[in-house]
């Protein structure tokens, strides 16, 4: 139970996180005319491609003594990096940043240019415009960005594995406790711990998903314009 | 240009068929636990020499190693870091009746990078007294035989409580190492087969004495499925000879029944006579 909401806990920090930062990165990827442009997407699209194990494993170098992460945090509060719940919460952000980030692309990518125009004519700044215009065109994007950021934590295993230390209550996550019921045969354990996640997973999903097409897009879109 | 590409498409061709031309090579599977990533390639090689028979090795857990055989994994051998997963399989009828030996006893140590200021060889447990040891990292003692015994050892050394706070689990001992390694955690309690690796060799290390934990048994196992069980037998056969317990010690085992110190459970009060130290 512990594992489930630690898990829990690292997931709403990683997604409310790459929210803040993913909108301004996702608006410039989206609007840019930078012709450098690919090079910046391919590195937000990298976490996708490394094996977590492998990621995991720079991440830990990087958070270690010698590394820049591990030297700047421990100059900031005096302590490791690794091990801790932050850098479970740094580790994980990288991890989800694809998760995030391309479906807010798609959405800003996917407001018509006109509507755009428009509120620029009307005498509207940039940033009353992404307020007023882009960003309640999008929140079908912002909602789907959020929750794959979301779940994709919650199921994160080899990232966790390789930087977390599995602490109880620190770092020791419900994907790896149940993995490790499964490696000490309690698999009456990891059957209930796996279940409660899946059942909690599938409620959850259902009731975003629902809001999100159906009942809500008009509710939510106002309710942001407001 | 024409010819050269139809000489490229013969090539291409005789490339593809190569290797099912040759004649069929002998080959004994062997799932290996990952404390023998260093000793296995050795004893491997002395074998085909011998024998001109390929040991082609898969290291893993042998906790994964033991799911895997109950659902038909297609291994011939079975090398195993704790001797219950082999004895299991027999109890099961999973392997060969009669082939279960135990080949070697684990070592631990506590291992600290080159760079550390610790004296490991001068202070032993007290090491990880020292403030300046923020993380040790053990392996996960829940599945892993050799977290197991560190976990035993610390208690019987009377430490644990102190450091209880301080351990940082790995999910295996190879990942518990390259926690200290990477300078994450400041020194730990790994295999002495891994601190003798080349990457690792370097390192300060102070031998855990075997009277201080519970023996790290390796157990090996000769599995029905086996294809080729007279060449399977034969390497179970190369493993307790003379040259394959030689390799075994090179590389940071004990051989059962040759080391005169043994396990005496939870007595504080005994720390023996012969410590070796490495620094």
């Amino acid at each position: 139970m512990e594992a489930l909401l630690l898990s829990l806990r690292l997931a709403l920090s990683v997604s409310a996180i790459l929210l803040v930062i993913g909108m301004p990165l996702a608006y410039w990827l989206a609007y840019s005319k930078w012709r450098g442009k690919f090079l910046l997407e391919s590195v937000v699209a990298l976490p996708l491609v490394l094996p977590p194990t492998v990621l995991g494993f720079y991440l830990l170098v990087a958070m270690g003594p010698r590394g820049p992460l591990g030297r700047m945090w421990y100059a900031l509060f005096g302590h490791g990096l690794a091990f801790t719940f932050s850098g479970l919460v740094l580790a994980s952000v990288l991890y989800s940043f694809p998760f995030a980030i391309q479906p807010l692309v798609a959405a800003f990518e996917g407001v018509d240019r006109k509507l755009i125009e428009a509120s620029a004519l009307l005498g509207a700044g940039r940033f009353r415009t992404f307020q007023r215009v882009i960003l309640p065109l999008s929140v079908p994007g912002v909602v789907t960005a959020m929750v794959l950021s979301f779940a994709h934590t919650v199921g994160e295993f080899g990232v966790v594995l390789m930087v977390g230390g599995n602490l109880p209550g620190v770092t020791r996550t419900v994907s790896i406790d149940v993995y490790d019921h499964v490696q000490s045969m309690e698999f009456a354990q990891a059957n209930r711990m796996a279940f409660l996640l899946l059942a909690i997973s599938f409620a959850f999903l259902s009731v975003v998903y629902a809001v999100n097409r159906r009942v809500g897009r008009r509710v939510w879109a106002s309710w942001v314009a407001r | 240009m024409r010819w050269g590409l139809r000489i490229l498409f013969v090539v291409g061709l005789l490339c593809m068929s190569a290797p099912y031309s040759k004649p069929q090579v002998r080959e004994i599977r062997v799932a290996a636990a990952a404390d023998l990533s260093f000793a296995m390639p050795d004893l491997a090689r002395q074998f085909e020499k011998q024998t001109r028979v390929k040991v082609s090795v898969t290291y893993g857990s042998s906790g994964n190693f033991y799911a895997q055989m109950q659902n038909g994994g297609p291994f011939d051998l079975f090398f195993s870091a704790d001797i219950e997963y082999p004895r299991k399989l027999e109890a099961v009828g999973l392997a060969e009746p009669g082939t279960l030996y135990e080949y070697a006893l684990g070592r631990i140590v506590i291992w600290a990078p080159v760079d550390s200021k610790l004296n490991l060889a001068m202070q032993g447990w007290q090491a990880l007294l020292e403030p300046r040891v923020q993380k040790i990292a053990i392996a996960n003692p829940q599945h892993a035989p050799y977290g197991r015994a560190a976990l035993a050892a610390l208690k019987n050394a009377g430490i644990y409580e102190q450091v209880k706070a301080k351990l940082v689990f790995g999910e295996n001992i190879a990942q518990a190492a390259q926690f200290i390694q990477s300078g994450n955690a400041d020194a730990g309690i790994i295999a002495m087969s891994l601190a003798l690796s080349s990457a690792m060799r370097n390192g300060k290390c102070w031998e855990i004495p075997a009277s201080m934990h519970p023996p790290i048994e390796q157990g090996m196992i000769l599995l029905k499925s086996a294809r080729d069980k007279d060449m399977a037998r034969a390497f179970l056969e190369f493993v307790l000879s003379p040259t394959g317990k030689g390799i075994l010690t090179k590389f940071g085992f004990s051989i059962p029944g040759t080391n005169s110190s043994s396990y005496r459970g939870l007595d504080r009060g005994s720390t023996p006579a012969l410590v070796t130290t490495r620094s």
